[in-house]
This record gives C-alpha cells, sequence and structure tokens, in this order.
C-alpha cells in the first residue's frame, strides 16, 4: 500500500506498467519493486529448487527472491531483479520460475517432494542407470531448473564498451563514497565517483536522518549538485563496479535510463586510487519459515516507507538484534503504520516506544499460506503468537568486502561487528570507507570517507584545503550475534538457491566441512548471490555444526561480477560483423558484380568462382577456369598476401637470417622463392623475396601467416639482431596486386605496359618498376599456376581501375578472371605447397625442401631443424597420390594405409592434405605425406576415411604432375 | 592487467602479445650444443615470484618489451625495450 507523504517519488508522474498481464500504476522515481509493494502485490516468484511463493525481500541489488522478465521478444530480460528495475510507463514484467503464474504453480508440488530435495539430492539421486543421464535426467533437470528463459531471438540490445581513467575511483557514493570524492576532487584529483543506484546518498536516503541540519536525502542531493559543477569529477550513477582486476583496473556496468537506445556501456576504469564505500547488507536470520512473503529485511522496509512512501502491509512485527528494531519501529510509528510487536533478541534492550515489546525474544515460526498471517516466537520459554502481514527482520550487516578480494585476499572477522571487515592492502591502491570497513553510524561513514579521500590524495602528492566534516547521527552499533533459531520447519539461509539450514548441516555430516565443499554440496551462495544475503549466517551454521569457531571456518572465494553482467554488454560490438569485421580487396566490388560467391580468407574476402551463364556447379566454373588459364590468360586478385617492405644497409644479412636460403645472393630486379622455419626447425611460412635495389626488398607472406610474419621478423630483429641496421614496413594495404596468367599473359601485359615484355629482358624471376598509365607500378614474373605468368601491383588507389582493365584485356583473348578454387586446382596440379601442407609440424626436410638450407650462413630454425629426427627417412614425405581403383575420390584429412593392412593407428602411415580434380589429368590428384614416400613413387596405398565410410587404392606419384618439366613457366 | 611500454606509457594488456619467457633473448651462438638448443628453444621455468618474460605491443608501437612481473602478486616491476635488453 502507498503512504502519504513526499518521499523522493513525483507524484505528479504516474507511471501504468503491467506485471503478469495485471495493470498497475505507480510513480516517477519508483523501482518496479516498490511500485508492486504500493500495489500490494505480495508473491512475485516462486523459489528455485521448491517454487515456494516468494515476496520481495531487500530494496538493493542483493535481492534474492524479486527476479523477473523484462519485456517480450529479442529484447527480453531474463532475472530482472524487481528492485533495481527502474519504473518506466509502458513497462511489462513477468513472474518467472512457475507455471503457470506465480500465484498458481504447478511445480509447487516439489515443496511436498522437499525431504526428498535435500543437499546433495542430484548427485545421490541421478547415479544409475548411467544410460539415464543423458537422455532422461539431464533433459528433466535442464527443464525444470533454472529460473527466467531468453526469447531465443537475436538480441536487438544495443551496449557499449569503453576505457575511462581517472586519478580516483570512488565506489558508491553513500555518506562515505560522497566524502571520499569531494575531499579528492577539492584537491585536485581526477575522481570517477561510481553509485549503482539512480541517485546519490546510499542510506541517507532510506533512513530519516539529518546531515548538516539538513535531511540527509537533501544534503546528498546538494553534494551531487557540488560534484556535478567540478571539471575535474565524473559522476556515474546507475554504474556497479563489478570487478577489481590487476593494476588498478576495475570493471563496470552502467545501465542507463529506461526509454533510450542504448541500454548501457561496460567499462573498464583504470584507476591510480581506489575507495572502496560500497556500503554494507543486511543480514537475515534463519527460523521456520523465514522465507514467507511479508518477511522483509528491517533496512530494506524503511527504504520503501522513507524514499518510496510504499509498506508491504498494515501490520507489522519487528524482529531484530541490534538497534534496527527501534529504528524501524520509530518509522513506521511516525508513518502511522500499526506496530504489532517488537521483538528483540538482545535480552538487556530496553524500549521507549509504544508498541508491544519483548526483551530477548527470538522469531522461530511464521504462519499463513501464500502470504504472512502471523508471527510465532520465543520469549521467557513460552511461545507466543501475534498477527502480521509483514515481519521486518535484522541480524546484523555485513561490509560488502567483494571487491577488496576479487585479487584473491579473504576478508577479516571482526568479533565486535560479528562481520568480515576487508583486508588492509588486499588490492593494491584500494583504501576503505563507510559502512564497507564496519563504519555504521553516520557520522563515522562521513569521517572515514573524508580520511580516506585524503589519504589517497596524498599517496597521489596532491595537496589541498580539508573539506569540513557535516554533523550528523552517531549511534553506537551493539549487537548480539544471532544466526539461526532452532525450530522444526526448514530454516532459509539462500534464499535464492533455497538452502536450508538443515542443508548445511546435512552436508558437514556428510564431511563437506570445508567451506568451499559445502558451498558446492548445497549451492549456497551460488550464482549471482555471491554470498550478498546468505555467506555469513551460512558460515555461521556450518562453524556450529563443525565446532569450529567463524573465523576458522572462513569464507568462499567471492568473484567478479558483484551484480550480473548481461554478455551483450561485456560482448557490445563484437555481434555479427563486428565480431570479425571485413577486409576487401579492390577488385571486391567488381567481383561481386560478376556473381563470384566470396570465401573468407583470414578476414580477407576472395572471389571462389566466376560463374558463366549455364554453369550450375562451382565445379563447372572452377573447370572452365582453369583450362581457360592454361590455353589463354586469366586474372586473380592476390592482394591479399602479405608484403612487407625491407629496407636498410643490412636488409639482405637480415633476410638470409630470416629464411634458409642465401638472399644476399639475390641480384637486383630478380625474385627468389623462400622458406621461413620457427626456431624449433618446423616451417613457419613461404614466399617470395624481390629485390628491388641494393639495399631494398619487398618480401611476401602467405595471406594466413601475415600477421605471424611480420611479428616473428620484428621479434627477429629487435630481439636477436638489434645490431642489424634494417628497417622494414607492412605494405600489404598499400598495393593491389593482381597475377596475369597464362600463355597469352605477356601479349596482355605488352599491351597494357606498351612494352617489351621478352625473356631477354624479363626472364622467369625478374622484376622491376614498369608504367601504366602514368602510375609507376611494379612487375614480379612469377608463377603460382605453372603458367607464364606476372603479378603486377600498382598503389591500392589505382587497383580497381587496373583490374578493370586487365579483366577486358583478358576477356578479348578468351580469358577473363579466375578464383581461388581455379588458383587452387592449378597449384595442386603443379604440387606447390599451401599452408594446407606447412601446417606448423612439416620440416623443410618433409616438404622436400632440405636442399634450400644453406650450410654457408646462420638462420632461424637452422639448428633445431638438423636435429636427427627431422632428417629421419622414415618420416612422413610429401607425395602426390592418384586413384587407380573403381573409386575414385580423395578426401582430404583421411589416412593412408598399406593395402591389406589393418585399419588401426598402429599402422597409420601418413594423411591427404590437399585434394582436387584436375582437369587437365582428368582425375582426382591428393597431395599428402607418406612415410618414406619419396622411395615408394609408384607403390599402392590405401586412403581410408571413416567419416564417410570411403576408402580408395591409390597410386604414390610425385607432387607436380602437370607440365613436370616447367617448360610453360618459363616460356 | 595493464603494461608499462617504454615507448607508449601504460596500456592494457589486450594490446599486446605474450611470448613466454625472456630466456628467448639468449639464443645460442652457431654451433652450440644439443642442450644448448634443447634449453633455449623448450625448457621454462614456471617461477613463483619475479619473471621476466616478452610481450610485442602489437596493436601499439611494435615494440618487443621485457617486461618483469610478479607471478603471485600479479605485480608489474618495469618493462624495457627488448633492443636494450638484448644489446
Amino acid at each position: 500500500m502507498r503512504l502519504d507523504g513526499d518521499g523522493l517519488i513525483d507524484r505528479t508522474r504516474r507511471l501504468a506498467f503491467t506485471f503478469d498481464g495485471r495493470k498497475h500504476l505507480g510513480f516517477e522515481g519508483d523501482t518496479l519493486a516498490s511500485a508492486l509493494i504500493g500495489a500490494g502485490v505480495k508473491v512475485v516468484a516462486r523459489s528455485f529448487k521448491y517454487h515456494r511463493p516468494r515476496g520481495i525481500f531487500t530494496a538493493g541489488s542483493e535481492e534474492p527472491n524479486a527476479l523477473v522478465t523484462l519485456g517480450r521478444g529479442p529484447g527480453q530480460e531474463p532475472n530482472a531483479r524487481a528492485t533495481t528495475v527502474e519504473l518506466q510507463e509502458g513497462l511489462a514484467a513477468y513472474g518467472q520460475n512457475a507455471w503457470p503464474s506465480v500465484e498458481f504453480d504447478l511445480m509447487a508440488v516439489n515443496d511436498l517432494l522437499s525431504p526428498f530435495l535435500g543437499a546433495g539430492f542430484y548427485y545421490k539421486t541421478f547415479m544409475w542407470p548411467k544410460a539415464f543421464w543423458e537422455k532422461l535426467y539431464e533433459p528433466v533437470i535442464r527443464q525444470a531448473a533454472g529460473l527466467g528463459a531468453l526469447s531465443r531471438e537475436a538480441s536487438t540490445e544495443r551496449w557499449e564498451r569503453a576505457f575511462a581513467h581517472c586519478d580516483v575511483l570512488v565506489i558508491g557514493a553513500g555518506p562515505a563514497g560522497l566524502m571520499a570524492a569531494w575531499t579528492a576532487a577539492e584537491a585536485g584529483a581526477d575522481v570517477i565517483l561510481a553509485e549503482e543506484d539512480t541517485r546519490l546518498g546510499g542510506r541517507l536516503n532510506a533512513e530519516v536522518e539529518e546531515v548538516d541540519g539538513q535531511a540527509g536525502s537533501a544534503w546528498a542531493e546538494a553534494m551531487q549538485a557540488r560534484l556535478r559543477t567540478m571539471e575535474n569529477v565524473r559522476v556515474m550513477t546507475r554504474t556497479a563496479v563489478v570487478g577489481a582486476y590487476d593494476q588498478g583496473t576495475f570493471g563496470a556496468l552502467e545501465r542507463l535510463e529506461p526509454g533510450r537506445a542504448l541500454k548501457g556501456c561496460f567499462w573498464r576504469i583504470v584507476a591510480k586510487r581506489a575507495v572502496l564505500a560500497a556500503g554494507a547488507i543486511e543480514r537475515p536470520v534463519a527460523f521456520s519459515n523465514n522465507d514467507r512473503p511479508g518477511v522483509i529485511m528491517a533496512g530494506a522496509l524503511r527504504a520503501y516507507i522513507n524514499r518510496w512512501r510504499v509498506c508491504p502491509g498494515n501490520r507489522v512485527a519487528v524482529f531484530a538484534n541490534s538497534d534496527a528494531g527501534h529504528q524501524t519501529v520509530r518509522d513506521l510509528l511516525a508513518a502511522g503504520v500499526h506496530v504489532s510487536a517488537l521483538i528483540d533478541a538482545r535480552a538487556d534492550a530496553a524500549c521507549d516506544l509504544d508498541v508491544p515489546f519483548y526483551a530477548g525474544g527470538q522469531v522461530c515460526d511464521s504462519g499463513g499460506r501464500k502470504a504472512l498471517e502471523s508471527v510465532s516466537f520465543l520469549h521467557r520459554d513460552r511461545i507466543e503468537t501475534v498477527q502480521a502481514d509483514v515481519l521486518a527482520m535484522s541480524g546484523g550487516w555485513n561490509p560488502s568486502v567483494h571487491l577488496s578480494c576479487h585479487m584473491g585476499a579473504r576478508p577479516v572477522w571482526d568479533e565486535g561487528l560479528a562481520a568480515f571487515v576487508p583486508r588492509e592492502g588486499a588490492v593494491p591502491g584500494m583504501r576503505y570507507a563507510g559502512a564497507a570497513m564496519g563504519m555504521f553510524s553516520t557520522r563515522e561513514c562521513l569521517e572515514s570517507g573524508a580520511a580516506a579521500g585524503k589519504a589517497v590524495v596524498d599517496d597521489l602528492g596532491l595537496n589541498g584545503a580539508e573539506v569540513p566534516v557535516p554533523k550528523a547521527e552517531d549511534g553506537v552499533y551493539q549487537i548480539k550475534p544471532l544466526w539461526h533459531v532452532p525450530g522444526k520447519g526448514r530454516a532459509w539461509l539462500d534464499f535464492q538457491n533455497d538452502v536450508t539450514v538443515k542443508d548445511v548441516t546435512l552436508a558437514a555430516q556428510e564431511n563437506f566441512t570445508s567451506v568451499e565443499h559445502m558451498k558446492r554440496y548445497t549451492t549456497q551462495g551460488m550464482a549471482p548471490d555471491q554470498g550478498k544475503n546468505s555467506n555469513v549466517a551460512a558460515l555461521a551454521v556450518l562453524a556450529d555444526a563443525t565446532g569450529r569457531g567463524i573465523a576458522e571456518t572462513g569464507t568462499t572465494t567471492f568473484r567478479p561480477p558483484y551484480v550480473p553482467v548481461p554478455i551483450a554488454a561485456m560482448g557490445a560490438g563484437a555481434q555479427g560483423k563486428g565480431f570479425s569485421p571485413e577486409r576487401f580487396t579492390t577488385s571486391h566490388d567488381a567481383s561481386i558484380g560478376r556473381g563470384a560467391p566470396m570465401i573468407e580468407a583470414g578476414l580477407w574476402y576472395r572471389p571462389s568462382y566466376f560463374p558463366k551463364a549455364g554453369e550450375t556447379h562451382w565445379r563447372q566454373s572452377c573447370d572452365r577456369e582453369v583450362r581457360m588459364v592454361r590455353d589463354h590468360v586469366g586474372i586473380c586478385d592476390v592482394s591479399t598476401l602479405g608484403k612487407i617492405d625491407v629496407q636498410g644497409p643490412d636488409a639482405a644479412a637480415f633476410l638470409d637470417f630470416l629464411y634458409t636460403n642465401m638472399m644476399s645472393a639475390l641480384k637486383v630486379g630478380r625474385v627468389r622463392y623462400g622458406l621461413m622455419l620457427r626456431e624449433d626447425g618446423h616451417v613457419m611460412d613461404d614466399g617470395t623475396c624481390a629485390r628491388l635495389g641494393e639495399r631494398h626488398f619487398l618480401v611476401t607472406t602467405t595471406t594466413a601467416a601475415a600477421g605471424q610474419v611480420m611479428r616473428h621478423m620484428e621479434f627477429a630483429h629487435q630481439v636477436l639482431r638489434p645490431d642489424l641496421d634494417v628497417r622494414f614496413a607492412s605494405v600489404t594495404e598499400q598495393w593491389a596486386q593482381f597475377a596475369v596468367a597464362g600463355p597469352m599473359s605477356r601479349a596482355l601485359l605488352e599491351d597494357v605496359l606498351k612494352q617489351d615484355l621478352a625473356n631477354g629482358d624479363w626472364p622467369f624471376m625478374a622484376c622491376g618498376d614498369v608504367r601504366t598509365k602514368g602510375v609507376t607500378a611494379r612487375l614480379f614474373r612469377i608463377s603460382f599456376s605453372g603458367e607464364l605468368a606476372y603479378e603486377i601491383a600498382v598503389p591500392a588507389r589505382h587497383g580497381a581501375a587496373l583490374f578493370d582493365q586487365l579483366v577486358a584485356k583478358a576477356e578479348a583473348m578468351e580469358g577473363g578472371p579466375y578464383g581461388m578454387e581455379a588458383l587452387n586446382v592449378m597449384r595442386i596440379e603443379k604440387g606447390f605447397i599451401t599452408h594446407a601442407e606447412i601446417h606448423g609440424r612439416t620440416t623443410a626436410f618433409d616438404i622436400g625442401m632440405q636442399g634450400m638450407m644453406s650450410d654457408r650462413k646462420d638462420f632461424i630454425g637452422k639448428a633445431m631443424a638438423a636435429r636427427p629426427g627431422l632428417m629421419d627417412e622414415d618420416r612422413a614425405q610429401f607425395v602426390a597420390l592418384k586413384p587407380v581403383g573403381t573409386v575414385k575420390e580423395l578426401i582430404a584429412g583421411a589416412h593412408l594405409f598399406a593395402p591389406g593392412a589393418e585399419v588401426v593407428s598402429e599402422n597409420d602411415e601418413g594423411y591427404i592434405t590437399s585434394v582436387a580434380f584436375s582437369p587437365m589429368l582428368g582425375h582426382v590428384i591428393g597431395l599428402g605425406f607418406l612415410e618414406r614416400g619419396r622411395a615408394r613413387i609408384g607403390e599402392h596405398v590405401r586412403m581410408v576415411e571413416h567419416l564417410k565410410g570411403s576408402a580408395t587404392l591409390c597410386e604414390v606419384v610425385a607432387p607436380g604432375g602437370f607440365d613436370p618439366e616447367g617448360g610453360r613457366m618459363r616460356g | 592487467m595493464r603494461l608499462p611500454c617504454p615507448i607508449c606509457g601504460e596500456r592494457d594488456r589486450r594490446e599486446f602479445y605474450y611470448a613466454g619467457h625472456a630466456v628467448a633473448l639468449e639464443r645460442p651462438q652457431e654451433g652450440a650444443g644439443a642442450e644448448a638448443w634443447d634449453y633455449y628453444v623448450h625448457n621454462r621455468d614456471n617461477p613463483c615470484g619475479e619473471t621476466r618474460d616478452l610481450w610485442f605491443h602489437e596493436s601499439g608501437c611494435g615494440a618487443w618489451i621485457v617486461v618483469t612481473r610478479d607471478t603471485a602478486s600479479h605485480a608489474v616491476l618495469g618493462a624495457v625495450l627488448a633492443e636494450e635488453a638484448a644489446r
């Protein structure tokens, strides 16, 4: 119900929303939770395991019960905490984990079965028969378990990711955080103040309390206004700091106010210093049926009354073990709500309030059906019962130590507070202030906040005038530890995961006595809860059951994130194409225009083939393109190959060190094939090396290894040979390069370049500058097809025009463009290798290039390549295969066996790496590796492939069966 | 995690490529024995405490750097250019 009075809501702005389809009204400033309480909704959820009806339990992100689904469709958000959802016009929220509804849930049968569903239930029940697990148990459990569901549609939500940097990050903007931020800001520090709530103030917005002679919330508002005017302060509301990481890095989730196109931002905040002022979380007491809707934390109830002017009932009983009970009763009476009992667990407590008071009482049971109707308590050895539809309880406060523990430190047990406090120095550069370090009075919070702010600016060497600490309430926190009131029924410790006192004692009995084992056996403190509500009480019960102290029992590990973070926020920008950006060549549009399907090569997109009218299968296009190149001329964009420009007096010596062969012996105007090894002696990459000048080389890498080779070259230079005077840069993007291949290629280029390209000046493996249409281009007479061929490179801005010109000329000569499929077929016909063959486990010896390893110089990989095991004749060696039986199929990845040998791994003799149908030879060719392969030319082997159930008898042949003498290439 | 690039200043670790222990700086001379090469290429200590390793500022200036850090506390104690460390 809604109370009179102002609170911090705007009664002039009514907001209509629905919960489970029913219409309600709330106000601007409400959360979904306060609006539901205002509308008299009591049951908002069903519990995780037993499907018990549950009501709103807290007023913050620690809420274990009121998890709801927001919206429907692609943007549907499950497991939102009603306590942190800002109300907006038209909001549609739905209960979850219930069928058909949270009011009437058929799954509640689980509650009757609860004697069988205790701790370890899954482990004990679903053991046998083994075969049932995958087919029956797991699907059923997965169906029944869990809370809200995703829509299964692609999300349309938009998030961002960003970095922020500051001198001081203040986490939490209660009285302590505000003072820390102000103090640091006045000293000139660059401050970020992050607050999870929509407004600053923390508990000041929830309590009836004065700061500096005005209402606490008004003081906080004035502070907010003051900080907002300071240029060196960034105030970030709706921003939860979720994790503390190395070197002052923090993760933070900012949610924007509802109705914006952007949902929010996942921040990585880098701070020189941090102040943890995250406050504290009130803890429940375990007693029988303490989970009944209507039972609520006392601090939360005060927040609902004072900030939002709502109360979940009109007869309230209050149960506490500190002065929190009295404070709650005062606020209730001031709001005109009837209080049926104040039950104080402290026997020596006194009371001057006009309500029934029971010192030394302990609530032991709750009554009612779906909602609370009565409260029973033990007082002076008698059980008494009072009527109540709300029970406000407080078992004391737990400082929010979480972020102080994210780097592995454990908190320290404080006997006087009966709570864990953060360990000094737990996170480098982090200091603590306020309730997060166990300072529970407002005056202590303000003072410790100012002190922490001063300390961090001192650390940073900044000087500023001290800020005055305002006057405020200074109570003394007197608490009688109380975790569990014995009784017959189930007493909940962890509401979110449905873990009771019995479960924890059962875990102890079954010897899960370590706190980490107990957690996993019972699921206490798992998942988003991370022990926010239940941690200390569960530890206390375990400590009792095992006869240890709480300090000795210790805590479980606090892990990030402090509040749930949507994957969509952390991965913002990485959906779809954002996950793998596209790199296009300069001929991309022309290729698309010709209907070429694209194939991805790393991030590059390259044309597979260029279909012509009437071609219905890629093989038709591919075979035609191969014949076109071999008979006439073809054009292919090869710009994606890595290009690295190497210059300097020691350029040649540097390349000698990188490649197995002698690049220093290369003449200016010539190109040489080169092989690079890793230091362990295996092949890393191959490519060409063109000598453009005495001190100037251009080397190419394979498309896939371009980045790796660049890194490797930087390593070789900076780490291994810094003495060499050489510089290099990637120019892959700067040059567009096209292969012009086929018997007509010379004629075509002579026409384009208007110059003679006869063998005399332009023999095989020549290179040099040429000019076309006023542009200086580079021409390389190299061939990956085995034909008379050239590659011509122009600055990338001229690429598209040159491609169009080359293709037009080729088409006039019965030629045209060719794609990756034809390129691949031709290199397989020629037995040229790619990364299918140099896959990281092959040596120069394996691919038959041991002769390219110079013995006249040192090079990377030389020593290790000489190991006997890498030069062993028994190794699998590079060969080609052709089918000779009735089955003509070869499959890449298939393994090779001697004909008649049993197909077991001991008899495995090799494998196939590349396969293509050769239109020139008229049969399928396989490339692969076969033990002692070079000595077995002419022998038969059997290819076996289990996935397709295929077996093919093959003849071992030498690679490069098409034009083995290479006459066409040199022609 | 933040690494202090001697050229660019302190940067997020996502800008760097990690390449293992800085033993890679000490490449054996040509003709060194099999044991020296085996140690250089394959053997790595797994210290609890201070260690030196190589990082490549791939999304930054392209410098290989030698970072001294503590594997237990995660403290980063300093960084120098590999080029200087190697000289």
